[in-house]
């Protein structure tokens, strides 16, 4: 990124911080967490940084005018100290849902490749249209059905963490990424000590990996139909059920297809189930106990949109309730061959051409670098 | 602290002191070196021992509700549990605390299994769950016919089994409760019984040599000592899932961290060093070689922490879609072991 691209990101998250403390808060405990924030144009991460409160944190906004922010879901005993010396406590338990993981054939129509070698700029994602190299850097500019579709999983996650796992609602906070995704976060639960190992059964009791036949009524000898589950079942039983026997006048029938195709089937019908109605979380998140996350209220330097909680996630529109940079008109020599929209307003595509956009979109593009300042 | 009565102490003998009983039954332990009489109760520890070495459940003389026709019987249950620990200690063989407490732990097992299903009778059942709860602080509460646990303390003692029935997708969950059957409480606990009665051992003191008993330890010894396996590697081969890992990057595809971290671990445990690992790299779509060269370092424990990283289990590598098990696998739980016969 060239020095003036950079002038004018710094220049804008820098109006949108002095304007938004009120956003931007660490999430509890400050003192005990590790905070980390990287520059623009510098792969240097500041990590290992311990802050005692709110004003500390915004001070280090103004100080620093970072591109990322970031903040542990750990409570350490000291922050600041190298890895193996902050002495764990405890981590909040925090999920991430992405686009990029719901294998959506969407994709494909707002993903763009930037070659590698020699820069140019195309939908083409296999190889570079002009060189042939496949080294290729790719970004997605997600549109709406990306979003639904990950809403889709934010609201399947939250039904088994309160159902199953016994989690009250007002501990489970939803953000949005700020890119194309979703963080939720899970505080005071009785999973706030487990370890990664433990951690990582969660993931696959949620994501309804390692599913056996016999858990959902299929036994391997002399198997019978009094075992199968039923709708008003809790939990994976009654999830099962319905995804599986669609309605109650088809339990019956279903029932007698599973016994006559076996055993074997039945553990191919599992897999498939869990496709469907496991929740596609990343894994590696949840059962990273040393993480550090985006701060909810900073702005995400992929995008240029806010990390934002989402009251009500059904209704949240990230493109318009996520962008707070401002609407001052900037002139931008833009290369970006999908179509895009923010705060409502239909942006590109651009070939290579000099234009006058709101600042917002500007960022926008600048951030996924498919635009420069003209 | 618990009050047990005769009969509980023989069932649960490790939560008697072991000094405090002999005393009580007016014992001193070198009497069991010359004592014809209570010579029968060493030999019953020995037998005990040696059941416990072949990886079997000692077969007691009480029933299953733990009672005898005499109250001797119950005392040389006791004392066989007491002595086959002064035996252990006396040849000083590690292995045979292991196998002894986990035979031991599997006896305990069948009389708190016994007790927690004993429907017509509470006490039995209170005093089985705060065994549980002293021992392991672990809360059960029985609803109905099952027993529910907290979904956390589930998970902290389920992480260490292997079959796939105990992931906890495969029990019935609810409101943040496992609720589970009075033997799968119990087995969820055995390894921690295990420990528990092994530490005990380790923390017994070691007694002076009984006169009298020098030939059944030396007995033991030489049991122990055909029992510590020895492994040997047969095969130089790679598992699946490094196979698949290095084809991916041959192919100069995206391997995801979690991959890389597998591939550099794995190799690393196979003996490979940095400079040989490093290349596999080069493929990669974002490679950078003074990036590869720091993380192979710090995951080898040659910069940074000096921690050197472990090759992550199968369990962890299913989870992160990156096991591609075939029947070469023979029920390994870490990449590491594939290929590794047991002599």
């Amino acid at each position: 990124m060239n020095e003036i691209d950079i002038k004018f990101l710094e220049d804008s998250f820098k109006k949108y911080y002095f304007n938004h403390f009120d956003l931007i808060s660490s999430p509890g405990r400050t003192s005990e967490r590790e905070f980390g924030y990287q520059k623009f144009n510098s792969s240097f991460f500041n990590r290992h940084i311990s802050l005692k409160d709110d004003k500390e944190l915004h001070l280090l906004f103004m100080q620093n005018i970072p591109s990322d922010v970031y903040c542990s879901n750990a409570y350490y005993a000291f922050p600041n100290s190298p890895m193996n010396e902050k002495d764990w406590k405890e981590a909040d338990l925090i999920f991430d849902i992405d686009a990029k993981d719901l294998n959506l054939s969407c994709r494909k129509n707002h993903t763009v490749s930037i070659c590698n070698q020699c820069n140019e700029i195309s939908k083409n994602t296999n190889q570079c249209v002009k060189c042939n190299s496949t080294k290729l850097e790719k970004k997605s500019l997600p549109c709406k059905t990306c979003i639904e579709a990950s809403k889709i999983e934010v609201l399947k996650l939250s039904n088994v963490l309160t159902d199953d796992l016994g989690i009250n609602k007002e501990d489970i906070h939803i953000y949005f990424s700020g890119n194309e995704g979703f963080h939720v976060y899970v505080y005071n639960s009785q999973f706030q000590q487990l370890g990664s190992k433990e951690r990582s059964e969660l993931v696959d009791y949620i994501m309804f990996h390692g599913a056996i036949p016999e858990t959902f009524g299929m036994k391997k000898f002399k198997p019978n139909r009094s075992s199968f589950p039923d709708f008003d079942q809790k939990g994976w039983n009654g999830r099962f059920s319905k995804q599986v026997f669609g309605s109650k006048s088809k339990r019956s029938k279903i029932i007698s297809e599973l016994l006559s195709n076996g055993y074997s089937s039945f553990q191919k019908t599992l897999d498939d189930v869990s496709e469907q109605i496991g929740v596609k979380i990343d894994p590696n998140v949840t059962m990273d106990i040393h993480r550090i996350f985006r701060l909810p209220g900073s702005i995400n330097s992929k995008s240029g949109l806010t990390k934002s909680l989402c009251t009500d996630v059904i209704k949240f529109e990230p493109y318009t309730d996520a962008c707070f940079l401002n609407d001052d008109s900037v002139e931008v020599l833009a290369n970006c061959p999908v179509e895009f929209k923010l705060k409502n307003k239909k942006f590109g595509p651009y070939k290579n051409q000099k234009i006058s956009i709101p600042t917002y979109a500007a960022a926008y593009l600048i951030c996924k670098k498919l635009a420069t300042i003209a | 602290m618990l009050v047990l009565g005769q009969d509980e102490k023989a069932k649960y003998p490790f939560l008697a002191d072991a000094g405090e009983y002999l005393k009580d039954k007016g014992f001193s332990l070198v009497q069991f070196g010359s004592d014809p009489v209570l010579k029968l109760s060493v030999e019953k520890a020995l037998h005990r021992i040696k059941v416990a070495a072949a990886g079997e459940v000692y077969k007691s003389d009480i029933d299953k509700d733990g009672q005898a026709s005499k109250d001797y019987v119950l005392e040389r249950e006791v004392f066989s549990f007491l002595l086959a620990i002064v035996l252990i200690k006396l040849t000083g063989m590690s292995t045979l605390i292991k196998r002894f407490a986990l035979a031991e732990a599997r006896r305990a097992e069948n009389y708190l299994e016994k007790d927690l299903g004993n429907a017509s009778n509470k006490s039995k059942i209170d005093l089985a769950t705060r065994i549980i709860y002293d021992l392991f602080n672990i809360e059960i509460i029985k609803e109905n016919d099952f027993f529910v646990i907290p979904v956390s303390d589930y998970l902290k003692h389920s992480v260490t089994f292997h079959e796939r029935e105990w992931k906890l997708i495969n029990r019935h969950v609810e409101n943040g409760k496992v609720f589970l059957t009075p033997d799968k409480t119990v087995r969820l606990i055995r390894k921690e019984l295990g420990n528990y009665i092994s530490s005990k051992i380790i923390n017994a003191p070691k007694p002076s040599m009984i006169p009298g008993l020098e030939n059944i330890v030396n007995e033991l010894i030489l049991i122990s000592k055909k029992l510590t396996p020895t492994y040997t590697i047969t095969t130089g081969e790679y598992p699946p899932c490094i196979k698949h890992a290095i084809d991916i990057l041959e192919k100069g595809e995206n391997l995801p961290h979690s991959g890389r971290f597998m591939l550099a671990t794995f190799l690393l445990s196979r003996g490979q060093t940095v400079q040989q690992i490093a290349p596999l790299f080069k493929n990669a779509p974002d490679y950078n070689p003074r990036v590869t060269l720091y993380q192979l370092n710090h995951l080898a424990g040659t910069s940074g922490s000096s921690t050197k990283y472990a090759c992550p289990s199968c369990e962890k590598l299913k989870t992160q879609d990156l096991c591609f098990i075939t029947k070469e696998c023979d029920n390994i739980i870490n990449p590491s072991q594939f290929g590794k016969k047991r002599k």
